[in-house]
């Protein structure tokens, strides 16, 4: 009987638990921007955005370097090494793209936003601001809300373009594969709306995604140093998880029947 | 017009199942300085958090200037929260920006005065609380009581009608904690404000307060001038004001009777 209790009170919690990141997605989503605002979403966008720029340019560079080597590998057994261009191009745009720096993006800017929020917590700041009769969801949530929203599938792309010159690297300046081939090929494959758009789509609900867990789990944290240090590791967790979900889900819908 | 500004009737509130006010009254005259005291852990920061309307109680009511806070529109709560201000025990200052940004926070988020008026009124506020030379310091950079202290000037900031204090004294050295009392006592006289301090230190806040609560167990034990306080014949205010181990107030937290812990049987 008891595991039925359980299953129940964790069932409820659980309800309750998106009931409330709802709640607050909805007042991120619609806290009417004011142009105070604007400076502090350009504010955070250098924070989650400029500041992950590193290491999403360095992961794009090895990634594409890596796709380039073992695609040739397999490419030059069939002699359609000249492939290698769209190969590496289409990998990254439509899937390691935003894929990987969504990846990136939770363990580098996701995991601060809910460790930052949670101290705010913690420190009694939304409370001070509440009683300042400053809304925290206008003022702390919604500009890093939409500051991931706009830095992400920015950050994809930048990726993917990275990724592109180090499969040129490897292809073309190492192991010699035709230059102009790696890239008219590339050309003539990638098409603009099935495969760069659709990424860009992806990244922006990776992002959506991402940074509705991150903030959450930051606002819903136990103001506790266990409590923070729990919602942080749960945020890197849920955000990967739900980012290779549902990349399943899109990948199906946009590539998956012809 | 009641010279009441903060009025709780009847108010009763449980949190996880526990219930932390049983049915508590209790009255916050205008222009005066209201002490509540009470052992940690009853709920006292509570009490300030359903004031400013972030808590709701199950039953009862919470009258500001006579309207029911827990009933207004959030709009209608936000322009109420204009008119109160909260000293949080930690101070609660930003601390991604200076001193002088945490006391313009409000100031620059409600008004739209020019950048020199904000300037003059921030640094007048600072010289209040003897901070105007510490405008520049990081809150990581301030010790404990002059974190409390900018933390008030940015409280008076907006000119409130009303300061909650929660815990003020806690944690201070001797000579913070005068500051503290002086600020507090000076404050509201010359801004004519109204104090609710909220804390355990009963000999401070007696020395300032005009009229006192002592909360314990759920209800308020005792209530009056610090005069009458003092001479109450109630043995748990007694205690609480003499700090005695054991009293009223039990030294041990409930408990199995040894004999049962340790030879597993009912005494």
């Amino acid at each position: 009987m008891n595991w039925l209790i359980s299953l129940g009170a964790s069932t409820l919690s659980r309800l309750s638990a998106i009931g409330n990141a709802s709640l607050m997605l909805w007042g991120a989503l619609f806290a009417v921007p004011r142009l105070k605002n604007i400076s502090l979403i350009i504010q955070q966008v250098y924070v989650v955005g400029v500041q992950s720029l590193l290491i999403i340019i360095v992961s794009g560079l090895f990634i594409g370097m890596v796709i380039a080597l073992q695609g040739y590998t397999i490419l030059v057994n069939y002699g359609a090494e000249g492939s290698l261009g769209p190969m590496v191009a289409l990998s990254l745009l439509r899937e390691l793209g935003p894929v990987v720096t969504a990846l990136l993006f939770a363990g580098r800017a996701g995991s601060a936003l809910t460790a930052e929020i949670g101290l705010m917590k913690a420190t009694e700041q939304l409370s001070s601001l509440e009683m300042m009769a400053v809304d925290p969801l206008r003022r702390i949530i919604a500009p890093r809300f939409w500051a991931g929203v706009i830095s992400m599938p920015l950050l994809a792309l930048i990726f993917s373009a990275i990724g592109i010159l180090g499969g040129h690297l490897v292809g073309v300046d190492w192991l010699g594969v035709d230059s102009g081939s790696y890239w008219s090929i590339m050309q003539s494959t990638v098409e603009w709306d099935k495969d760069v758009i659709n990424g860009v789509i992806k990244s922006i609900v990776f992002a959506l995604v991402v940074v509705w867990i991150a903030l959450y789990k930051g606002y819903d944290a136990i103001p506790t140093s266990e409590g923070i240090s729990k919602a942080t590791t749960e945020t890197v967790v849920f955000s990967s998880l739900a980012i290779l979900g549902i990349d399943f889900v899109l990948t199906a819908l946009m590539f998956g029947i012809n | 017009m009641s010279d009441i500004l903060v009025d709780i009737n009847k108010m009763h509130f449980q949190r996880g199942g526990r219930v932390i006010y049983d049915s508590i009254s209790l009255q916050v005259k205008k222009g005066g300085i209201t002490a509540v005291m009470g052992p940690s852990g009853i709920g006292k920061t509570t009490l300030l958090k359903v004031i400013g309307g972030q808590l709701y109680p199950d039953s009862g009511e919470v009258l500001f200037q006579g309207e029911n806070i827990h009933q207004m529109s959030r709009k209608r709560l936000y322009d109420v929260r204009r008119k109160m201000s909260m000293l949080f025990q930690s101070g609660a200052l930003f601390t991604n920006i200076s001193v002088f940004d945490n006391v313009a926070f409000p100031l620059r988020e409600h008004t739209k005065l020019a950048e020199t008026v904000i300037e003059t009124i921030v640094l007048l506020k600072l010289e209040a609380v003897g901070l105007r030379g510490a405008a520049h310091l990081m809150p990581n950079e301030l010790s404990g009581g002059m974190a409390r202290r900018a933390a008030l000037a940015r409280a008076i900031a907006l000119d409130p009608d009303m300061i909650m204090y929660d815990e003020p004294f806690a944690g201070q050295d001797p000579i913070s904690m005068g500051v503290l009392v002086k600020l507090i006592k000076e404050l509201n006289s010359a801004l004519g404000l109204t104090s609710i301090v909220v804390t355990h230190d009963v000999k401070e806040v007696l020395t300032i307060a005009d009229y006192a609560y002592i909360m314990a167990d759920k209800r308020i034990i005792g209530a009056g001038t610090p005069e009458e306080i003092r001479n109450s014949s109630s043995e748990l205010v007694q205690q609480f004001l003499q700090g005695n181990a054991d009293g009223p107030v039990p030294f041990h937290f409930p408990a199995q009777s040894m004999q049962e812990t340790f030879m597993g049987t009912k005494s």
